[in-house]
């Protein structure tokens, strides 16, 4: 893997590689917990924080952790920091708390934590991991904002609570809404990313989602040398 | 015949349906019960039947424009959509909801699946449920019909269709004629089977869908202790056994298929309309069989010609 610059580790997670509506990461608190755009922030804020800290432990004791038991070991660590962050949310902002639910312990299982963990701060120096979680906890912020703003405006006819519009389309809040507008994002994203994006694929492996963590990289290889001999 | 010699491969004798003719045979089925959603409710009725046609016409201009592929408005399908989502609202509906149906049936539901023979569930039904669930004091505000009993004081209920209404107050005469409340093209029975016996003569729907929608309905009334003539004659169900079920697109091609499809169609209303917390359930009913479609037609194929099935056991 090539030495990647700081502010790419930061950037990519918010829109190449957003987590939600480009990983498809995270789904279940993605749609649970959109029904408003406050809800949504405080979702995203809440991940962040526990994202960032667990990468930071996590890449700390990379050399440490066995690679047999590196997913409960990671669990464990991250079910600490989600605990501690929602006895803090329970003690700052307890309509936060009663809002999100059981959505807030279930941070614990939430894929794109433990992808990261899986993918990026185990096997990476601390500061990178530290920026990755960042961006991946903004992008994932983001993307539950956007969700967040779409629904209430249309669900409830308000925004962050405020109410602006007289009618409301009920439909926007309730499940069927919310795959509604998750799929639209992601028509979006796709689309935006395309457009920007028009990278040569250099590798077969550059569209397998496991290509950061595949340590095999012979079918890379293979195609180098189909490509060379077609050369 | 311009040209003497024809090699094309087979179907070489043609009819002369077609998509548009078709769509003609159903608008003109639609007519008596649009023309007693007029003489019932009003001169309003009228007014949202050409809102909602108007509406979806102009969507599915739109959107095949965008989506640039040709225009189908031609084919009169979006003129049938609109027609039937009118006729599934209570009349004094904002227009603009209903304009949102239409938004819901031709653009996310027809088009983006790929236009006219592609879409997954009916388009009508599937707004009418989003509209449902979205709007529900909209959707179920029913307006005193001409003459119908008790008119006074049913303006000021939400729950006034015969299914709702205590038992004895509407009459099967009143049922058939439609001096009860309801959507507009739902009360008036005796012109829903006026529209499908005209397509059932002109070959457009075969008659088994509506008639085993109809009895499974029948049976299942019995069964769970409800007025079986009282349950088909109100509702939505004549509406929906008639030019819901029978849509192509989304019902079975075998005629086993199409049995199965009507016996679930049939199952589930009555299921929901006794025991579900909402008052009608045929639009539910039929959009979970369309779901079901693709699974029934695989399991219905029918046998090829000269070819015999191996029992078990009989390899040898």
């Amino acid at each position: 893997m090539a030495r990647k610059s700081l502010f790419h580790e930061f950037t990519k997670g918010i829109v190449k590689e957003n987590p939600v509506l480009c990983l498809v990461l995270g789904t279940c608190p993605t749609l649970a917990v959109t029904t408003s755009a406050f809800n949504a922030i405080g979702m995203g804020v809440a991940a962040t924080a526990v994202l960032v800290c667990s990468n930071a432990v996590i890449s700390l004791l990379r050399r440490v952790i066995p690679d047999k038991v590196r997913i409960p070991a990671y669990i464990t660590i991250i079910a600490g920091f989600v605990s501690v962050v929602q006895m803090l949310v329970k003690a700052f902002a307890p309509a936060i708390n009663n809002s999100l639910g059981i959505y807030l312990p279930l941070i614990v299982v939430n894929c794109i934590i433990l992808g990261r963990a899986e993918m990026f701060a185990g096997k990476n120096p601390v500061l990178p991991s530290i920026l990755d979680g960042l961006g991946m906890g903004v992008g994932f912020t983001a993307a539950l904002l956007c969700m967040g703003i779409i629904r209430e405006f249309f669900g409830s006819g308000s925004l962050f609570g405020m109410p602006i519009m007289p009618v409301n389309i009920l439909i926007f809040i309730l499940p069927p809404g919310g795959f509604f507008v998750f799929g639209m994002l992601i028509m979006l994203a796709n689309k935006l990313n395309s457009r920007a994006g028009k990278k040569v694929k250099t590798s077969p492996c550059d569209g397998c989602p496991m290509s950061e963590s595949c340590a095999d990289k012979s079918c890379e290889k293979t195609a180098k040398e189909a490509t060379g001999n077609a050369d | 015949m311009d040209a003497k010699l024809h090699v094309s491969p087979s179907p070489h004798l043609k009819g002369n349906l077609s998509t548009r003719g078709i769509m003609l045979d159903v608008i003109i089925a639609l007519c008596p019960a649009a023309i007693a959603a007029c003489v019932i409710f009003g001169l309003r009725s009228l007014v949202l039947i050409a809102v909602c046609v108007a509406t979806c016409v102009l969507l599915e201009y739109i959107s095949r424009k965008i989506m640039k592929r040709d225009t189908t408005i031609g084919d009169l399908s979006a003129v049938v959509t609109g027609l039937l989502l009118a006729l599934n609202l209570p009349v004094d509906i904002n227009p603009l909801i209903a304009m949102f149906g239409c938004l819901i049936a031709i653009v996310v539901v027809k088009q983006m699946f790929g236009g006219i023979g592609m879409n997954f569930v009916n388009p009508a039904l599937a707004a009418r449920i989003v509209l449902l669930v979205s709007f529900p004091s909209a959707m179920m505000h029913w307006v005193p019909a001409l003459g119908a009993p008790q008119a006074a004081a049913i303006d000021a209920t939400t729950a006034a269709t015969p299914l709702a209404a205590a038992p004895g107050v509407y009459s099967y005469v009143d049922l058939l004629i439609g001096r009860c409340g309801g959507s507009i093209g739902e009360v008036c029975a005796a012109a829903l089977i006026l529209g499908g016996v005209y397509l059932v003569i002109r070959r457009v729907i075969s008659p088994i869908i509506p008639c085993v929608y109809l009895g499974t309905a029948a049976v299942m009334s019995l069964i769970v202790g409800l007025d079986p003539l009282y349950q088909l004659l109100s509702g939505g169900l004549l509406l929906g056994a008639i030019f819901m079920a029978t849509d192509y697109t989304t019902s079975p091609v075998t005629k086993w298929g199409k049995v199965i499809f009507a016996v679930g169609c049939g199952f589930f209303s009555i299921l929901l309309r006794a025991y579900s917390n909402m008052p009608e359930g045929v639009s539910f009913s039929i959009l979970l069989m369309n779901i079901l479609v693709p699974l029934i037609e695989r399991a219905t194929v029918p046998r090829t010609l000269g070819f015999v099935k191996k029992k078990k056991g009989a390899e040898k």
